[in-house]
């Protein structure tokens, strides 16, 4: 009899995650999204403790204290600029768990599944443990305390293909050749740990948008083969809305490089280096001084504000809001152009500008700002490089090329603010530093943005 | 958890359950990408229906302790999830006459 309403909990819950990503599709009802996810997430755990199998609530008790005392502060401390290595950590966490109860299952009731429960309980940690070991690389990486260029090694490919192929053969025998087999399977762990860092260990700091999308889907397809284990209808929908998410935001994220998957996960991009030079028309790269750029805003009607990682990078996001609103004080038209993998995670550009108290209807989407560029009088560039990389159209030797991108090129003037004369992440040079109507400014965003204002 | 798997029925709730996902997901605007993605790895820590169970099942020794890592790790990545999806959407504001 509890078992019917426990179930019907779990419907319900299962509506709330339905109807929070609907409402996730506005800014109006987006809130009230998050809220009816928090409170589906609540109606199950309840449910789940209503359930006649659970004996002892002690040590359930402890944990979740545990995890409110450690996720609270997670959330309410850190800085908005971390926000994409705080998701990573998350899914690492939420990867573990799954990794850990299929772990235990295997252990207690191994000997009883058949092959095929057997081969999604695999499936379920190989995936859990994956996505943790990848995940907390990931959050090393975005939080620099590893380095962010791609780590590459002789073989690399042929390594990590080995050990995926290792771990799948196990996984196989494990399923199919039956008697318990311990050992065997905590070899299979190691591997599905070791899988992980060989995944995120070449890929490099602006491919995290997609790395990071893609270990939001893996984490949501192992709670969706958990559910498929216990035969929980709520955890294969939960998971399986997570896993259709991520597929479709690194499918997004992808398109906005014209690069494939394989390309992401096994090219390396930014370690190549550049041998094609670009034509420069023998001009060198003029640095400006803020005071001199200040001029080219007398007379401006329209500006676009372009951010990169460098905004981030160098928290300007503040600095960013000062001089739009010194802008729009003198009567001039401010929006900015945001490319669609601009950060370090999807949609990184908006949450610092909304930080910042930027109104969201400035922030304009590449397709929609590209055709007002021939209109605009000043374009800021703002820590941003390849994304901004006029080569992507008219270069077909470059890396970048069929890359779509704010067509920065076509406006009026162009301040480029730049940390130094390195190249992007790609490692190619970018024309628009030798057009006759850049300016470019070196220095940090951050200051050189104080001097403009204080110019102005 | 003991009984055998219902696959019919689990593949038929998946199938359909990713579909639905693909067209929810498709409507929504790049300007909440970094939310939706918090929000969804939010409701991914629904593993810890399966990890409550575990730790509370009570069957031996490993299940108590990896269940109660279980709850522990889930736990954490559900509250931190949906704190900061609110603390990001509370930042989107459309000021008035600008």
């Amino acid at each position: 009899m509890v078992e019917h309403w426990v179930q019907l909990a779990y419907l319900v819950a299962a509506a709330l995650f339905v109807l929070s990503l609907k409402w996730m599709n506005e800014v109006g009802t987006a809130r009230l999204g998050n809220w009816a996810g928090s409170i589906g997430m609540a109606i199950a755990v309840v449910a789940t403790l209503g359930k006649p199998e659970i004996h002892s609530f002690l040590w359930i008790g402890v944990a979740l204290v545990i995890g409110a005392a450690i996720g609270t502060p997670m959330a309410l401390l850190m800085p908005m600029t971390a926000v994409p290595q705080r998701t990573a950590l998350s899914h690492a966490f939420g990867a573990l768990a799954a990794g850990l109860v299929g772990t235990a299952e295997y252990y207690l009731r191994g000997a009883t599944l058949g092959a095929g429960a057997t081969a999604i309980l695999c499936a379920e940690v190989l995936l859990g443990f994956l996505t943790f070991t990848g995940s907390l690389l990931a959050f090393g990486k975005l939080h620099e305390i590893l380095p962010t260029r791609p780590i590459l090694y002789p073989g690399r490919n042929f390594v990590s293909f080995a050990v995926l192929g290792l771990a799948i053969l196990s996984a196989l025998w494990l399923a199919f050749v039956p008697a318990p087999h311990g050992i065997l399977f905590g070899f299979f762990i190691v591997l599905a740990l070791l899988f992980g860092v060989l995944l995120v260990l070449p890929i490099g700091g602006a491919d995290m948008p997609t790395v990071i999308s893609i270990l939001n889907a893996y984490a949501g397809l192992s709670a969706s083969f958990m559910g498929f284990l216990l035969n929980n209808k709520l955890l294969i929908l939960a998971g399986a809305l997570d896993g259709s998410s991520g597929l479709i935001l690194s499918i997004q994220m992808c398109k906005a490089m014209n690069r494939s998957f394989a390309n992401v996960l096994f090219g390396a991009v930014g370690h190549v280096v550049e041998t094609a030079a670009p034509n420069r028309d023998g001009r060198s790269i003029q640095g400006y001084t803020p005071q001199e750029a200040s001029t080219i805003f007398e007379g401006a009607r329209a500006v676009v504000i372009v951010p990169g990682y460098g905004m981030a990078a160098a928290q300007a996001q503040h600095v960013v809001k000062e001089i739009t609103d010194r802008l729009t004080s003198r009567g001039v038209d401010v929006k900015f152009g945001i490319h669609p993998v601009a950060g370090r995670m999807p949609g990184h550009m908006n949450v610092l500008l909304a930080e910042a108290d930027v109104s969201y209807d400035q922030l304009v989407e590449m397709e929609q700002i590209n055709p007002l560029f021939p209109e605009t009088d000043v374009v800021i560039v703002v820590g941003a490089n390849d994304i901004t990389n006029p080569a992507a159209r008219t270069r077909p030797e470059s890396p970048l090329y069929g890359m779509p991108i704010l067509e920065v090129d076509k406006a009026k003037t162009i301040l480029f603010i730049k940390r130094s004369m390195a190249t992007g992440f790609a490692g190619v040079d970018n024309d628009l530093f030798y057009l006759s109507k850049t300016m470019m400014v070196f220095g940090d965003a951050k200051k050189v943005l104080n001097e403009l204002i204080a110019a102005l | 958890m003991e009984q055998q798997i219902d696959w019919i029925t689990n593949l038929y709730v998946f199938v359909l359950a990713s579909f639905l996902g693909l067209e929810l997901i498709h409507n929504v605007s790049r300007l909440l990408h970094t939310p939706l993605m918090s929000l969804t790895n939010a409701i991914s820590s629904i593993a810890l229906v399966g990890s409550l169970l575990l730790a509370g099942s009570g069957d031996s020794l490993l299940a108590v302790l990896l269940g109660t890592a279980a709850v522990t790790a889930s736990s954490i990545n559900a509250v931190g999830g949906f704190l900061i999806t609110d603390r990001i959407l509370r930042m989107f504001r459309k000021k008035n006459g600008r």
